[in-house]
């Protein structure tokens, strides 16, 4: 019973039918407290619908989906914000849950856009939009983080601090996260599981297991699995508790 | 006091412009001046309604209006035509209807010019009641449904994903545009009455930053619009709606003046 506490969200065979196509089919998959789960795929292969199921965006699924908490940061690979509206970044934080200054102000230099706090969000470049995103995503302390390629057009050096700092969060709040990402470099160092996704679920598994499925290989190419035994040669060693290290 | 018509009009009016402000603003962020328009034409039934079975006004418009927007809802999920067209087919007809049916209560007076554009002699002791009352009830809701409707106006993905029940908030708020026609038709007059929202929103959109301040400037511009135009329709022997309205375009001209003096400043 213990780890089904832990569960936040469980997908059981759910799809979803978008003018008589389907765009997703079976997918199963669970995120629990503390671990990183990761989509990836081709373009088209259903990863931004599967976590549009998880978060219940769409309702009238195939299967079925079970959350088990209302506590949800989302960061949308795609957001279209009117402009007819005035809205600052702060009042952006604001959006879905009322936060004290402190913490608005804490997550917004997590992400390195404190200096952008009483901008009008329409005059934000990509990245630094993106950044606004995941610091309001985060701000609001969720149990479950759905991030739907969180770092896109972020500069090459903050796409590392930012995935850091998605990692650091999982293990801060304890929170569970539901990441698509299209970076296998990331995907393999920082992920617990990973769903390799194609219409249905083609593969899943950890990053080892993945990488070395002949599908994921077909899917991605050889090279894709040449990132992962080189990230497999880098764990050749574990940490013990007195901080050495020590080989395999 | 309240024996002066004029006290009377100038209270009600003052009452319709709080209301309108917050809401105005949300018509225009949620692009819905149609909407609007098409629940106010549909008001002209409400108001034959009332008149034909010895109703209260503000009650049978607020029915009215409320079952056109249901309307609107279902036409929207099971037709194929444009949400436009909807409005359009709505509004004139339910104009239309309310035109004929008008006609066939030959042995009613009525004002029509009063009901079209308002009428500041027509605003009783009780209207006010139901304008105060009627009014801090909508802004009451308006508060408590203002998350998530605002968060589902800005995206209605985030606001669906982190649980605020966007769809509810949508059905209430179609509701309390319902409302504000309802209490306010005897004022604006019910061809003008989107004016009334839209014009003060559309002003405060101008000269505001922020949300809350664009929802401040528009009840302020509701209210100068309201006080301006209810003198100049005492001074000049106007009807009612369509000076409060002219003063909130003036309002709004000065608006645009003070946007060229931003940008000849950021330049």
């Amino acid at each position: 019973m213990k780890s089904d506490q832990n569960i936040l969200v469980k997908l059981n065979k759910a799809g979803f039918i978008l003018n008589n196509k389907w765009l997703v089919r079976g997918v199963s998959l669970k995120v629990e407290k503390g671990k990183i789960v990761t989509l990836i795929g081709p373009n088209g292969s259903g990863k931004s619908t599967t976590a549009k199921i998880a978060l219940g965006i769409y309702k009238k699924i195939d299967g079925s989906v079970e959350k088990y908490t209302n506590k949800v940061g989302y960061v949308p690979q795609k957001i279209s914000i009117d402009w007819t509206l005035p809205l600052r970044v702060n009042d952006f934080m604001l959006l879905t849950e009322s936060l004290d200054k402190e913490t608005i102000d804490e997550a917004l230099s997590l992400t390195g856009v404190i200096h952008l706090k009483d901008k009008n969000l329409g005059d934000l470049s990509g990245g630094e939009f993106q950044r606004v995103l995941l610091a309001r995503a985060i701000s609001k302390k969720p149990e479950l983080l759905v991030l739907d390629e969180p770092v896109q057009g972020v500069d090459f050096t903050g796409e590392i601090a930012l995935y850091e700092l998605i990692k650091k969060i999982s293990d801060e709040l304890n929170c569970g996260i539901l990441l698509i990402s299209h970076d296998l470099h990331t995907v393999m160092s920082a992920t617990d599981h990973v769903v390799c996704l194609n219409g249905h679920v083609c593969c899943s598994g950890s990053p080892m297991d993945v990488a070395k499925n002949n599908e994921y290989k077909a899917l991605f190419g050889e090279q894709a699995s040449q990132i992962l035994s080189r990230y497999e040669h880098r764990h050749d060693h574990v940490h013990t508790s007195e901080g050495e290290i020590k080989k395999n | 006091m309240l024996d002066d018509f004029f006290i009377r009009a100038l209270i009600a009016g003052i009452g319709v412009a709080i209301v309108t402000g917050p809401l105005g603003c949300f018509v225009i962020w949620r692009r819905l001046s149609y909407f609007g328009d098409t629940l106010s034409h549909s008001a002209l039934l409400g108001v034959t309604l009332a008149y034909s079975m010895e109703f209260n006004i503000a009650f049978s418009v607020f029915i009215i209006s409320s079952l056109i927007a249901l309307t609107l809802i279902q036409l929207q999920k099971r037709t194929n035509l444009p949400g436009d067209a909807l409005l359009g087919l709505l509004a004139h007809s339910s104009l239309a209807v309310g035109l004929v049916v008008i006609g066939f209560l030959s042995f009613i007076r009525f004002d029509i010019m009063g009901l079209l554009f308002g009428d500041i002699l027509a605003v009783t002791v009780d209207d006010l009641f139901i304008i105060w009352i009627g009014g801090a009830l909508i802004l009451l809701v308006l508060k408590l449904i203002w998350k998530p409707l605002f968060a589902s106006t800005v995206n209605y993905e985030l606001a669906e994903a982190e649980g605020l029940n966007p769809d509810r908030a949508k059905a209430i708020f179609t509701i309390l545009m319902a409302a504000i026609i309802a209490i306010s038709i005897k004022m604006v007059g019910l061809l003008l009455i989107t004016g009334m929202l839209i014009i003060p929103a559309a002003m405060a959109r101008n000269i505001s930053s922020s949300p809350q301040r664009m929802v401040m400037y528009s009840i302020i511009g509701g209210l100068l619009s309201v006080i301006l135009g209810l003198f100049s329709s005492l001074e000049f022997n106007t009807a009612s709606g369509p000076s409060i309205i002219a003063a909130s375009l003036f309002l709004f001209i000065l608006s645009l003046l003070n946007i060229k003096q931003s940008i000849k400043l950021k330049n």
